[in-house]
């Protein structure tokens, strides 16, 4: 009788109409999986194909699975706090609904969606642009992968299990401490990003290396594309700022479940310390989201406009200046705390001299488009799409870096436009860039190019009438995070919610495209579907789970490019030689299926439980430590029927 | 034929950005029309900034349009203006770090004065002392003291025209913003701590004020209205508030610190008596009081504020 009472009334979430829908399509959607898999007898398939797999290429595509999921679910709540939005006195949602709705959000997109995206990404192109067979570390990248899925899984149950977060994705203290936010919703946003965080720093330790380490014969440094730059130095950037993430939220969780008093009112905690730690970590963070974006659009554009890239050095040097400037601005996240003349000052200088680099940058992509042969093609639009969208959130990024009048802007919706403009037409566009752009050769066949175009049309269009009013909205006095709008506010609104509606259209085309294109797309034949330039073109389509047959030596920069030239090849029959590879292993998923055991306990204050996962955690890192298989070799016999069989179409 | 359409197409673009411009200007702009000094020093630098950026948004997308329509491929163009083995230009990339650093430091010169200028009182006003406010924000509702006058007030306040007001700003819980955009800009309520912020009113009226930050279910309710009257009515009004409102005893003050929204309410006597919630002996407070209130949250629904239920 205990346990029902629990289970109806604060396990399970109960009371609200949209969260039991949520409910029932949740489990029929997993009986329908578990159906299926059963039905077509693909559980040992799934197992031995995904669940296990080390490879980067399927570990990428998993993570970008995963991070549409996460868009779709970041786009409901959007779309949720849109119609709440539309017309003043609006009762879609209540007040603490709403609350929950943009807290999740905002972490979902950032940790759940952008993050994961860009990474999964990484994952695929990053050892190809190197000519690498792996990444240094395939069993720590299953981890981070698996560490990330069951940190999303975890946050994204909250809302049918113990009800989501509500304390914004920035959580600040003491409104997030256990005392003015009680129970169970806010240990989930403390443990999902934990247990995703240890994926992530883990993915930035294993490309830094990869990326210093496996590069083929040739290539220096300053040969690198420039998408493989942008790994690095966004790995550089994980590893210095997630461990602080990592403390500010061991330390908050301390603080709830333990009661301790870093962050509290009580027992001289420091709530503002949060703030710090946080942006600490947050600032870098929206470079980390930022960074490769930029590598993805000065491939594509390099390549639609069939011209080198303008100003390589520069581009580069940019990168790691705005990299180290990214940890000295923490505090323009909050310039109102009253830190005084001389701190907001020196932080509005510092915020403001990121404009430099970054637009050192743009004028690089209008140089490299100067003396081109620009060809329109999907990706190449929402790279072309991004430039003035970016400069727009740019100009207001500068405008907010000025303390003086951050003051006004702070805390309203000309900062919630700025984020937009730069986090959308930047970290979006450019997944959607890069996704269009890599597809053939992750999949073997483009994205129709005209269902792509009109999806491109929708968001992009939609995108502008959705944040474009909202810089005005802010001077109107709207604030952000309010689930409630004053009759003043509502044309401005009204013309937001349209151009969401025409988001939510383009993301549902984008997403048929993928269907339409499996159905229907012609099967690429080449490895080569752009006329590309750096060397993940240079292999087979579909990529061979080695990746290279043999490596050519890289000469210079634009190494497929100059290969092109010379007429050579990935497949050169007397440079072959038994290729060593890893083996899959099934660890890292029931290591963070076991993580995920012990945070769910935690979220609970179930110790005991939470004590048994985490024995199974240190059982799975024993196992590992005694493993001494260390991987296989791929004969040259094995070699040349796969590469025999993929080049048919060529000759 | 061609290149008039691509022109007809780029200029109809302009149209619709006037009419998103329109709309913008419908709305009430309260930040771009301030009623006093300190966001009349605001305003100014943001229209200075504004005008900055246009420019340098002007200049990106002439040149984008320029490289997008003058080098995309089509049939028939010039082979000689294709160059795929141009990689740079130092000149023009020193140019393009150069000026911008120009525009930063344009920028940089008045964001310091302003900062500065900003930490003290007006200069208009210099003549006369600031009226002291204490300020104090409790989840979701504001406290307003004025130790001067011997009187508080809940979720309003009365400020005379032409005269500083100097805002002591602190939090009995959750952190606060406080937040007048017709007469300023913000600064944070922090349990434990004060902050102080300026504001003055160079006009009578009624402006709308609000806590800015984020902190709960019931922030969007958190809000109050600014009488800014004459120096006489001011004075007028705080002799009533002295004489016939009732006096605010510690267990009252106690009650309505409950988490939850209150009514327009007014005392002849101060809370900063028994607590001053800018002190670390008062940060806990609240919390030794109310601590389990919170298990609940507020579900507010429909419009905004408690006079609406």
């Amino acid at each position: 009788m205990d346990l029902l009472n629990f289970l109806l009334e604060d396990f399970f979430v109960t009371g609200q109409p949209l969260i039991y829908g949520a409910m029932v399509s949740i489990v029929l959607v997993s009986f329908a999986i578990v159906f299926v898999l059963t039905y077509f007898k693909k559980w040992g398939w799934l197992w031995r194909e995904w669940l296990t797999t080390v490879d980067h290429k399927k570990i990428g595509i998993m993570y970008i699975i995963a991070a549409l999921a996460m868009l779709f679910r970041g786009g409901v709540d959007a779309l949720m706090m849109r119609v709440q939005l539309t017309l003043p006195g609006m009762e879609f949602l209540d007040s603490q609904h709403y609350n929950e709705i943009f807290t999740t959000h905002g972490t979902i997109m950032i940790i759940f969606m952008a993050m994961p995206f860009l990474i999964g990404l990484m994952n695929y192109i990053v050892p190809l642009q190197i000519g690498a067979r792996d990444v240094a570390f395939p069993f720590l990248n299953a981890l981070s992968f698996w560490s990330f899925a069951f940190g999303a899984l975890l946050f994204n149950i909250s809302f049918v299990i113990g009800g989501s977060p509500d304390a914004g994705w920035t959580s600040y203290t003491p409104m997030a401490g256990a005392n003015l936010n009680p129970g169970p919703a806010q240990n989930y946003y403390l443990m999902g990003l934990q247990v995703s965080g240890i994926g992530t720093l883990a993915t930035g330790i294993n490309f830094i290396v990869t990326i210093l380490k496996m590069r083929a014969p040739g290539m220096h440094m300053m040969r690198m594309p420039i998408f493989t730059w942008s790994t690095l130095i966004t790995s550089i950037i994980i590893v210095f700022a997630f461990p602080i993430l990592t403390v500010a939220l061991a330390l908050m969780t301390i603080d709830r479940i333990f009661g301790s008093h870093f962050f509290t009112l009580t027992g001289e905690g420091m709530p503002m310390m949060w703030a710090n730690l946080f942006w600490l970590w947050g600032h870098p963070e929206v470079y980390i989201v930022i960074l490769p974006a930029f590598g993805i659009f000065s491939e594509i554009i390099s390549t639609f406009a069939r011209k080198q890239l303008f100003g390589y050095k520069a581009m580069v040097y940019s990168m790691v200046v705005i990299a180290a400037l990214s940890f000295v601005v923490w505090v323009h996240h909050f310039f109102t705390m009253g830190a005084g003349g001389a701190v907001n000052s020196f932080f509005s200088i510092t915020t403001m001299l990121i404009a430099v680099p970054t637009g050192v940058k743009i004028f690089n992509w209008l140089g490299t488009m100067y003396k081109g042969r620009i060809r329109f093609d999907t990706p190449m639009l929402w790279s072309l799409a991004f430039i003035p969208c970016f400069v727009i959130g740019g100009v207001t990024g500068v405008m907010l870096a000025m303390a003086a009048a951050d003051y006004q802007y702070h805390n309203t919706y000309f900062l919630v436009a700025h984020f937009h403009y730069v986090l959308i037409a930047g970290t979006v566009f450019g997944c959607f860039a890069g996704l269009t752009y890599w597809y053939p050769k992750m999949f073997g066949h483009k994205l129709n190019e005209k269902i792509g175009k009109i999806s491109f049309w929708f968001f992009v269009i939609g995108f502008n009438i959705c944040f474009f009013p909202m810089y005005f909205l802010g001077l109107a006095g709207m604030p952000r995070r309010t689930y409630t709008i004053e009759p003043e506010w509502m044309p401005l609104n009204v013309t937001a919610s349209i151009g969401a509606v025409l988001m939510a259209i383009g993301f549902v085309i984008f997403v048929y495209n993928i269907y339409y294109s499996f159905r229907y797309s012609k099967r690429e034949t080449t490895g080569d579907a752009w006329d590309g330039r750096a060397l993940e073109w240079a292999t087979t389509t579909p990529v061979p789970f080695y990746n290279f047959a043999t490596l050519p030596h890289i000469d210079g920069s634009e190494a497929f490019w100059r290969l092109k030239e010379r007429g050579g090849s990935t497949y050169e029959t007397d440079k072959l030689k038994p290729i060593h590879m890893p083996s899959d292993s099934g660890v890292p998923f029931i290591m963070m299926a076991l993580m995920f055991v012990a945070s769910f306990a935690l979220v609970w204050e179930w110790i005991t439980l939470a004590i048994v996962g985490l024995i199974g955690v240190i059982v799975c890192m024993v196992i590992r430590s005694f493993d001494y298989d260390d991987g296989f070799y791929v004969s040259v016999d094995e070699i040349k029927r796969t590469e025999e069989k993929a080049r048919e179409g060529e000759q | 034929m061609k290149e008039i359409y691509a022109r007809v197409k780029r200029w109809a673009v302009l149209p619709a950005f006037a009419l998103l411009l329109l709309t913008g200007g419908c709305a009430e702009l309260t930040v771009l029309d301030p009623k006093g000094p300190v966001g009349e020093s605001q305003k100014e630098l943001i229209m200075f900034s504004i005008i900055l950026m246009l420019f340098i948004v002007a200049v990106v997308f002439v040149a984008f349009t320029y490289m997008i329509v003058k080098y995309r491929d089509r049939p028939g163009r010039d082979e000689k203006d294709y160059d795929p083995n141009h990689h740079g230009n130092t000149t023009l990339e020193i140019v393009w770090t150069v000026i911008p650093l120009i525009i930063v430091t344009a920028l940089s010169i008045p964001t310091v004065q302003t900062i500065f200028e900003l930490e003290e009182a007006p200069e208009a006003s210099s003549d006369k002392e600031p009226l002291v406010v204490y300020a104090t924000s409790a989840d979701w509702k504001w406290f307003f003291s004025y130790p001067e006058q011997g009187i508080e007030t809940v979720n309003y306040l009365h400020i005379p025209t032409d005269r500083a007001v100097e805002f002591r700003l602190s939090s009995a819980d959750s952190m606060a913003s406080l937040w007048i955009p017709a007469l300023g800009g913000q600064k944070y309520n922090m349990a434990g701590m004060e902050n102080t912020l300026y504001l003055q009113a160079d006009e009578e009226g009624t402006y709308q004020g609000r806590n800015s930050n984020y902190n709960g279910s019931g922030f969007a309710a958190q809000t109050f209205e600014v009488h800014a009257e004459g120096e006489e009515e001011f004075r007028d009004w705080v002799a009533e508030v002295q004489s016939e409102a009732p006096e605010l005893t510690q267990e009252t003050y106690d009650e309505l610190l409950v988490p939850g929204l209150l009514e327009e309410m007014e005392f002849s006597s101060t809370h900063l008596e028994y607590v001053d919630h800018g002190t670390n002996e008062g940060r806990d407070y609240l919390i030794e009081r109310h601590k389990d209130a919170f298990e609940e949250p507020l579900h507010l629904k429909g419009g905004r504020g408690v006079e609406d239920e």
